[in-house]
């Protein structure tokens, strides 16, 4: 992974790990000018009691230029490894999102929405956060070959106790980071039941409140909660265990440095230079030794991230296309034929579908929930292929269609409205070349312009992410108009009108049947899954889907008389209603009698 | 509306640091539990720092220039006390960490338990649902973040000026004179430090926003993979989201730049302390007003002054954002519930058939205009009664003053006679129970949800509850029966299921008055015959008011209230209203040529 980064990135990061090295040498450099200028100049001043312009000259340009090195240093590291980390993440995020748009819509089915989205935003960010501390890292690295090489220079000695303490201040950091690792990852994961638990209960208020059962959610939040604080204190405490320790030690150092230091100068084998070189290096080198730690604590973190970003990059698949193009302005014709399709194997959804809708019909497709009717409505616009047999528009397969040929015939609203972050206008052309007339137009079928004309901006008013500012409803009318602004020759109705009232739906169904007709005459084939009365009575004909296969074909009427399980099926659905209005209407008469 | 409700969310943005503290310390008292002994150890946790420069210089100037050449014994019992010294310090270090974490943690524990029970509180939680997002943030990540500012930047914050100010104070002791030339030195970076740190607050503030805008791009291809697809727009949708990504990567780079840089003028503001302190300290140590070893001394406590300078500034930025998290929840905890439980005082209603009254009410959202106008009914025992209107007429509105999620602006609901405002919520919850739309289900078990209501009800008696509905077959069809868990929001039922579920946990409450929101989405239509079975045991000997969207249930209905524009413009049984030419015949009409255009 870190390889990856450096093949990435070559230029930058030579460029900060310079920058690191110039930072770990002149640090040391530091602690070195101290005990140079301790025994050429400010002793020799001291004992003389007179200085030198040149004595001064020497000391303000040595410090001041070790200093000035130093942040340059500072800065050009801390800049490579923003330029680096950021350009890294930018370029992971282009390359798994770009996945995300190629990858077929099966293998977005086998994947959380929540995962993909931390794949691409939080799992890129880990990744690549080990970058951040790499040239510190290195430049700690080197400023430690450079501290022992000063140290030794020094004197021997005095570099035995460096010896001693650098290591046991880094092991102790390692044992730390080992120890820290698991505790935080637990409060990480409480963290998520914390606000698994607020999300749910916020989400159900309605329940809540109307229940009156505000009391018991309470403790219910209690429970992760306080295991968040244990955890979170647990984490402190380990902390607070580890954390002077890593401090101290370096101040131990400087006192044994002092003492053994004390030995050597009686001793005659190092002067009081040496002594306060090495002392002021490990006042210098604690700090840099941690931040080391700190990127060995962030590496298992990182690898996870590669992990699973990974996972999406190699991810195999993809559509292909073929060549072949539209060139009718008509109503486009549909034929299946022989489709097979499962989500699972050997678990067929659709199994054997075969029908033809010829060009101008409005066919609405009637079955019990799981018969895959939803299934069928992705296999039309090629969303997913089937396993087996065709589905051919204007008697072309769709696999030859050349690539955004079919988005220019076909057009299909689900019925969860999906928006884009964008304004109404932008949700309705998505980028195509619309005028506004034509928008209107549109929206006008969908029953959409009067909630649109009163609202603060009209077409240009933004609909927040993800529409969250609509109704369901409103934004299921936004959708439709998407579909109708493209005058589809084929539109596909997943239950489009599910969240708008019923006398708006009966409008919209209204309104759709007569532009439809109205478009020199039936310029678009319409497939509709029906789920309510008023929308089979939209269509010419009727498919009743069950199991996996077309049960039936032909018109309301016709199935009602053929097919029991059809009968059955809306029969039951508004047996209820005719029920209650005949009693209704008895107790009418009984009451005109 | 949603307007109008944000405006009403006490957000404390005016509310300055001490305010803040104020606040938090009443809302969570376990903050300053002990203060006194932490503040102790704080102080001899940043007293033991000052030892190794103290030891410095007593090693220069007494152990090596002493007279009579270094003096071995006097530096090891120097050394010995120090090392004692150090290791006090650490355990004072342990001990405060310790009990700041447990401390603040409590603390933040009680405050986060606190909102979360407040904010179900709020109308607003039931009436925009787009806020939800923001007020789940208010028990989660703003907590969080100013629990991880405690953990962090706290601690640094407290210890950094300890360390500063005793640093500050022992260099005045050593020598006054270059105590101020490394004052001197650092007010440059102090005189910048407000700028620098608001410029840096401002450059994160930017790049917080970007990654807001980048995370809702990389959300469009897989939230909205579907019409990403099926209108062929991924090429359009590539570029904003590579737009987003650069714009995200150029703010977050200029920030870091903006980082390096602040840090590195800490650097520079120590590199000229340690050569003024060394020039003026020669200048006066030829003088003999300074000695070599408090020279030294000195540079050690340069260091010590300068590294938190050189950390204030990110731990300035951290805390702004703590404290403006910090402020966002006390800010929520202040705002005024709108429905208050008048509690112990409140009256408790004998069980029965109930009389409900709504006398002269009107009803406004906050700074908005009337939704429901001089509602005057008056519905009596055991009746059913169904309330219609198009979308907008204030119907969903009156039966969320019935159930008293909100409060009229004039006027009364009673019950019984009662105004609802003062029987304590215990009894009203017992006597009015409200099915909405959506009935959500909690990720758990069918049993636990559907004895939501009441957890004390034995299993036996949920099945008798389900028997009781003419459930029994449904609740044997599932494979886990009682046991079988429902998924995330109780998607492993369909819609209809989900409805079956909220009617029996109505029917365990078996509530006086039963508010029925009915639902608009589609079902199957064998469920949904299993649903009007079960609504038609549900209500019979019960008061019942329906929401109504269907003409079947207006048409069941004992009396028919019709909504429009917030006023009751008819009402009565379905046969008089029908040809009476009004607003409902109008909606009779389009339900019927809906019904009938087969």
């Amino acid at each position: 992974m870190l390889r990856v980064a450096i093949w990435e990135e070559p230029g930058v990061f030579a460029l900060s790990v310079l920058a690191a090295m110039l930072y770990g040498a002149m640090t040391v450099a530091g602690g070195w000018a101290l005990g140079w200028s301790t025994d050429h100049l400010i002793r020799p001043s001291f004992e003389r009691g007179d200085t030198t312009g040149g004595t001064i000259a020497a000391l303000i340009s040595l410090f001041m230029g070790i200093a000035i090195l130093n942040a340059i240093g500072v800065v050009g590291r801390r800049l490579g490894a923003g330029v680096m980390q950021f350009r890294l993440q930018a370029t992971y995020r282009r390359r798994v999102t770009r996945q995300y748009l190629k990858l077929p819509l099966e293998w977005h089915h086998q994947h959380s929405t929540g995962m993909l989205l931390s794949n691409a935003n939080a799992d890129v960010e880990s990744t690549w956060f080990v970058i951040a501390p790499l040239p510190m890292a290195i430049g700690v690295i080197a400023m430690l070959v450079f501290a022992t090489i000063a140290m030794f220079a020094a004197d021997v000695w005095l570099a035995l106790v460096g010896c001693l303490v650098f290591p046991l201040v880094f092991v102790a950091n390692v044992i730390f980071q080992r120890y820290l690792q698991p505790l935080a990852t637990r409060a990480q994961q409480l963290r998520a039941d914390v606000s698994e638990v607020a999300h749910e209960s916020f989400d159900g208020a309605l329940v809540v409140k109307t229940l009156g059962r505000e009391a018991a959610e309470t403790e219910r939040f209690r429970t992760p909660t306080y295991a968040l604080r244990d955890a979170n204190i647990a984490v402190n405490k380990a902390r607070g265990m580890f954390d002077p320790v890593i401090d101290g030690l370096p101040r131990l150092g400087v006192l044994a440095v002092l003492l053994v230091g004390v030995g050597r100068v009686r001793s005659g084998g190092a002067d009081a230079g040496d002594v306060v070189q090495v002392a002021f290096l490990f006042t210098l080198i604690g700090f840099p030794i941690r931040a080391l730690g700190w990127v060995l604590g962030e590496l298992p973190r990182s690898v996870v991230g590669w992990d699973r970003v990974q996972r999406v990059l190699t991810a195999e698949g993809g559509t292909e296309y073929g060549e072949a193009r539209l060139t009718s302005t008509k109503a486009a014709r549909l034929q299946v034929a022989g489709v097979r399709f499962g989500y699972l194997p050997e678990r067929d959804v659709l199994a054997g579908v075969d029908f033809t809708i010829e060009p101008g019909r409005t066919v609405a497709v009637v079955g019990p929930t799981g018969a895959g009717k939803s299934t069928m409505t992705t296999l039309l616009t090629r969303l997913v292929d089937p396993e087996q047999g065709a589905v051919k528009i204007d008697g072309i397969d769709l696999r030859d269609l050349a690539r955004d040929e079919l988005a220019g015939s076909v057009a299909l609203v689900a019925q969860t409205a999906f928006l884009f972050d964008d304004t109404i206008r932008g949700n309705i052309t998505l980028g195509g070349d619309y005028s506004d007339d034509d928008v209107w137009d549109a929206l006008r079928i969908a029953q959409g312009d009067g909630f649109v004309k009163a609202l603060g901006d009209g077409l240009d008013t933004k609909v927040g992410e993800r529409g969250t500012t609509l109704s369901g409803g409103q934004r299921q009318r936004i959708a439709l108009a998407r579909a109708l602004v493209r005058r589809p020759r084929l539109l596909i109705l997943d239950d489009a009108t599910s969240a708008v009232d019923p006398q708006v739906e009966a409008r919209i169904l209204a309104g759709l049947r007569s532009a439809v007709q109205e478009d020199s005459g039936a310029a678009t084939t319409v497939l509709v899954i029906a789920y309510r009365k008023a929308t089979i009575s939209l269509a010419d004909e009727v498919l009743f889907l069950d199991e996996g296969r077309i049960q039936a074909h032909g018109t309301h009427t016709e199935l009602q008389a053929s097919t029991a399980a059809y009968r059955d099926l809306v029969d039951a659905y508004e047996k209820d209603a005719e029920r209650r209005q005949e009693e209704a209407e008895l107790d009418e008469e009984e009451v005109s009698a | 509306m949603s307007a109008a409700e944000a405006s009403r969310l006490d957000h404390g943005d005016n509310a300055g640091g001490l305010q803040t503290l104020k606040d938090g310390l009443k809302v969570s008292p376990e903050l300053a539990r002990g203060w006194w002994l932490t503040g102790l150890l704080a102080l001899t946790m940043t007293g033991g720092r000052i030892v190794v420069p103290i030891a410095v210089q007593q090693t220069i100037d007494k152990g090596l220039s002493g007279a009579g050449g270094p003096d071995m014994s006097y530096v090891a019992w120097m050394c010995l006390i120090c090392a004692l010294g150090v290791i006090l310090t650490a355990g004072a270090s342990y001990l405060t960490t310790v009990r700041l974490a447990v401390n603040s943690e409590h603390g933040l524990a009680t405050m986060r338990i606190k909102a979360f029970r407040h904010v179900h509180d709020l109308p607003v939680l039931t009436q925009s649902t787009e806020r939800r997002g923001a007020l789940v943030s208010r028990v989660t990540s703003d907590v969080d973040t100013v629990s991880q500012f405690l953990q962090f930047g706290g601690f640094i914050f407290l210890v950094s000026i300890g360390q500063m100010v005793l640093a500050t104070v022992v260099m005045f002791f050593y020598s006054w004179q270059l105590a101020l030339v490394v004052l001197a030195c650092f007010i440059p970076l102090f005189a910048s430090l407000k700028y620098l740190q608001r410029a840096m607050s401002k450059a994160y503030g930017v790049v917080r926003a970007k990654v807001g805008e980048m995370l809702s791009a990389i959300a469009e291809p897989v939230v909205g993979a579907q019409v990403v697809r099926s209108y062929a727009i991924e090429q359009r949708t590539q570029d904003r989201i590579d737009a987003s990504i650069e714009d995200y990567r150029h703010t977050a780079t200029r920030a870091q730049a903006l980082t390096g840089v602040t840090f590195s003028i800490g650097g520079l503001a120590a590199g000229l302390a340690n050569a003024g302190v060394l020039t003026v300290g020669v200048l006066l140590g030829i003088d003999k007003q300074a000695t070599l070893g408090e020279l030294l001394a000195f540079m050690f406590l340069v260091a010590l002054f300068s590294d938190p300078v050189q950390i204030a500034t990110q731990v300035l930025t951290d805390a702004q954002s703590a404290f403006a998290g910090w402020r966002r929840v006390l800010g929520v905890i202040a705002t005024p519930a709108d429905v208050a439980d008048p509690g112990e005082d409140g009256v408790k209603q004998a069980r029965g058939p109930v009389t409900v009254e709504f006398d002269d009410v009107d009803f406004a959202y906050p700074e908005g205009e009337l939704v429901l106008r001089d509602v005057d009914v008056r519905i009596e025992p055991h009746r059913r009664v169904a309330v219609v209107g198009e979308t907008g007429s204030g119907k969903t509105t009156f039966a969320k003053l019935l159930t008293r999620l909100m409060d009229p602006t004039s006027g009364a609901v009673r019950l019984d006679g009662v105004d609802a405002r003062e029987i304590s919520f215990e009894s009203l919850r017992e006597r009015v129970v409200m099915v909405p739309q959506d009935g959500y289900l909690f990720d758990a078990s069918l049993a636990e949800n559907v004895r939501f209501g009441r957890p004390e009800v034995t299993d036996a008696e949920l099945v008798t509850a389900f028997e009781s509905l003419g459930l029994t077959d449904w609740l044997e069809s599932l494979p886990d029966g009682l046991q079988s868990p429902v998924g995330q929001r109780g998607e492993s039922l369909s819609a209809g299921e989900r409805q079956l579920v909220a009617l029996v946990r109505a029917n365990i409450a078996d509530p006086d008055l039963l508010v029925l929101d009915e639902a608009t989405s589609a079902v199957d239509p064998g469920t949904e015959v299993r649903v009007n079975a079960a609504l038609e045991r549900l209500m019979s000997g019960r008061t019942s008011v329906t929401i109504a969207h269907r003409l079947s249930t207006a048409e069941a209905a004992d009396e028919v209230l019709v909504f429009d524009e917030g006023e009751i413009v008819e009402r009565g049984p379905h046969a008089e209203l029908v040809n009476a030419g009004g607003v409902y015949t109008r909606l009779h009409d389009s339900w019927i040529a809906q019904r009938s255009a087969l």
